[in-house]
């Protein structure tokens, strides 16, 4: 019988073993199942939490930013406006919060038996998902309402992109949430200084705001940041506001990719030793 | 006989105190050195040796250093040492939760740990989604625990309690669980550190058996640690002590116990240095074995009277009952003297100064082996007023019997020879 496993001080840097995280595939949708579950339980209105916390937030958003505020929704019904970006942002700033600690939280069971500790991760993003969805749903019946009560929206074949859009959210909010998990595990300023960015971060992007109600000249600025062009991108294709570009959306594709690289390969590094610093 | 599991100069390397910006510049300097430079690593020159109760002169510690040995196909490896030995640091490295600062493992096969069993689980979530969640952690497949799923709950013996969360579960019931699912796993290798500690007796014999057939009859390789010398005794073949984070012994299990034993608490101590005086009226000043002030005494074949002398200060009267009791080198306790009990023979101390003296008479049937006598006063029926731990190490290697010449070995014959009429 031949030597099936070696254990040694370091891997190479770009040995990530995939076929090892497939074969775990089972303990991913285990930990997805958990997640979900295990989220209301012992609450008494269960699963419909999903649905009152981005109606709430909806309606302090009408309150804050459209009534006091008084900013521009694109001439569209504010509850529909809000709702489009606070399901998206918050699908990203989730995902975000969650993988950005995942050595830290998990450390109990990660010091106890190994597994590709890049499930947890992904198994996060994938939760998320689920909760998007049925969140989704929400704002699908606010769409109806308004088309019956009359109102002009112009839905168009970008909707389409909707799948691709979401994708580009969680491979956004995987890369950036496992390079910071990596780099917190020893020395934890950076998760303060994180808790805060996050919170910013969604005034940066076009959440509460149109995109158009910049400058032209100071738009890139905006541009710059990838989570503008997937949330433009959405509003444009389900209600026809916003901006939309191939360039823009592709810029955000590109720079997940390359995020997501780096993430998965500063993340294998840690996993390995983090044990003995966090 | 086939290799399971090879260490080669696994070594790991700590720091010690908290995490600080000298940290940091000591951070840099490495990462400056080994990426930029591609020299090796500086910090992985210095350190000293991982014994903890010493204060050192470096910041960083070898919790292993240098360990090199191999473990055969189906053998069941006792791992013991005092704590902070590095034996967990050991398993953690085999179970691949931390990687090692140096050296290599090969190991043969699926390597399941059960390091604290049963800390995986969620507590808002059944003992059944538990088992699927554990199961799958260790790398089972959803059909695999569905298989199993009947074996596992029946081994647990918490079927009542299935459907119930974890959170309601006894510590023990959550061992118990836990363990029947590692013990499923069918890895080829099985890492155990410290379970039984939570677990009742029924279970902890219950489990023993278990890793017993686990390596007899399915040939598997259980690596195991515990500081429960019984236990080890029964269940391993094999042991290692560690020292300082080194292998100071490697060999058959009952002499790495003896080994271990003996050097845990017969190296540099006294007699005196094991009294604990509970009431502060009494005090003692000498004691003898056999008229000596000695820590050792070895038995010849045939029966054996032990004097033991006690001599001290009281300063108020006491009504003193003394009980001796017999321990072998796995700290079980094998007899007792208690002349109080069997005679309602005590002794009447006045204030003042004191000598007690009792004979006691060892049978001729005990067998070979280490054995310790520790003594305990007590005033009568009140309370115990000193213990004297560990007082005599006896060493009985003569007894054979004169009519075969078969020594009688304690590993085998057990504590005593049974005599016929």
């Amino acid at each position: 019988m031949e030597y099936t496993t070696e254990i040694k001080p370091k891997n190479k840097l770009f040995e990530v073993d995939f076929k090892e995280i497939w074969n775990y595939r089972d303990l991913f949708s285990l930990f997805v199942k958990r997640d979900i579950i295990t989220q209301y339980k012992q609450t008494i209105l269960g699963p419909s939490w999903f649905f009152i916390q981005p109606a709430l937030t909806t309606i302090m958003y009408m309150v804050v930013f459209g009534g006091i505020a008084g900013i521009s929704t694109d001439n569209l019904p504010e509850p529909m406006f809000y709702l489009a970006g606070i399901v998206c942002w918050q699908y990203f700033a989730d995902c975000l919060n969650k993988t950005s600690s995942t050595f830290t939280t998990n450390q109990a069971i990660f010091g106890k038996v190994y597994f590709p500790r890049l499930i947890v991760p992904l198994s996060t993003v994938a939760s998320n998902l689920v909760r998007m969805g049925i969140q989704l749903l929400l704002f699908i019946f606010v769409y109806i309402y308004y088309l019956i009560i009359g109102v002009k929206v112009a839905p168009n074949m970008y909707v389409l992109l909707l799948p691709f859009l979401i994708f580009i959210l969680a491979g956004l909010s995987l890369g950036f949430g496992i390079i910071i998990s990596s780099m917190t595990t020893k020395y934890r300023d950076l998760s303060i200084l994180f808790t805060f960015i996050v919170s910013l971060w969604m005034y940066a992007t076009p959440v509460i705001y149109p995109l158009s109600t910049m400058p032209a000249n100071k738009q890139w600025i905006m541009a710059l940041n990838p989570v503008t062009a997937v949330i433009e991108a959405f509003k444009y294709g389900t209600m026809g506001v916003g901006t939309f570009s191939w360039g823009m959306l592709s810029y955000s594709f590109g720079f997940m990719v390359v995020l997501m690289a780096i993430g998965i390969v500063v993340f294998n590094k840690v996993q390995r030793s983090f044990m003995d610093t966090v | 006989m086939n290799t399971a599991i090879e260490f080669e100069n696994i070594s790991k390397q700590y720091r010690l105190g908290l995490v600080s910006t000298q940290t940091l510049s000591h951070d840099l300097n490495r990462w400056w050195k080994t990426n930029i430079l591609g020299k090796e690593d500086p910090y992985l020159k210095i350190g000293d040796v991982n014994d903890r109760a010493t204060k050192g002169s470096s910041d960083y510690v070898w919790a292993l250093k240098d360990i090199n040995f191999k473990v055969d196909q189906g053998d069941v490896l006792g791992i013991i040492g005092k704590n902070g030995a590095g034996k967990s640091t050991l398993l953690k490295i085999l179970s691949k939760v931390t990687a090692p600062s140096t050296g290599i493992i090969r190991a043969k096969g699926r390597i399941a740990s059960l390091l604290e069993v049963g800390t995986g689980f969620h507590p808002e979530m059944t003992g059944r989604e538990n088992i699927y969640m554990n199961g799958a952690i260790m790398g089972m497949t959803k059909a695999e625990i569905t298989r199993k799923l009947d074996e596992i709950v029946d081994f647990s013996g918490v079927e009542r309690y299935i459907d119930t969360p974890a959170k309601r579960y006894s510590s023990g019931m959550t061992v118990r669980l836990g363990f029947a699912i590692a013990a499923h796993l069918d890895p080829e290798i099985l890492v155990v550190d410290e379970v039984l500690a939570v677990g009742d007796a029924e279970f902890q014999k219950k489990a023993i058996g278990k890793m017993q057939d686990v390596a007899r009859g399915e040939g598997r390789t259980v690596l195991f640690v515990s500081h429960n010398m019984p236990a080890v005794q029964t269940l391993c073949t094999k042991g290692i002590i560690l020292k300082n984070g080194m292998v100071s012994f490697s060999g058959g299990v009952h002499e790495a116990i003896k080994n271990y034993l003996d050097d845990s608490s017969y190296d540099t101590e006294q007699v005196n240095a094991q009294v604990k005086i509970i009431n502060k009226a009494l005090s003692i000043s000498k004691l003898t074995i056999n008229d000596l002030e000695t820590n050792k005494i070895m038995f010849d074949y045939g029966e054996n009277i032990l004097k033991v002398g006690i001599e001290g200060e009281v300063e108020i009267p006491f009504n003193m009952s003394v009980e001796i009791m017999l321990y072998d080198d796995t700290e079980t306790l094998v007899a007792m003297y208690s002349p109080t009990h069997l005679i309602g023979h005590t002794h009447n101390l006045k204030a003042g100064k004191y000598k007690i003296e009792e004979n006691i008479c060892f049978p001729s049937t005990l067998c070979n082996g280490d054995y310790y006598l520790s003594v305990r006063l007590s005033q009568m029926n009140i309370e115990h007023v000193a213990e004297i731990n560990k007082l005599v190490k006896i060493i009985v290697n003569k007894n054979i019997s004169p009519d075969t010449g078969v020594g009688f070995d304690k590993s085998y014959y057990g504590n005593f020879i049974l005599n016929g009429k």
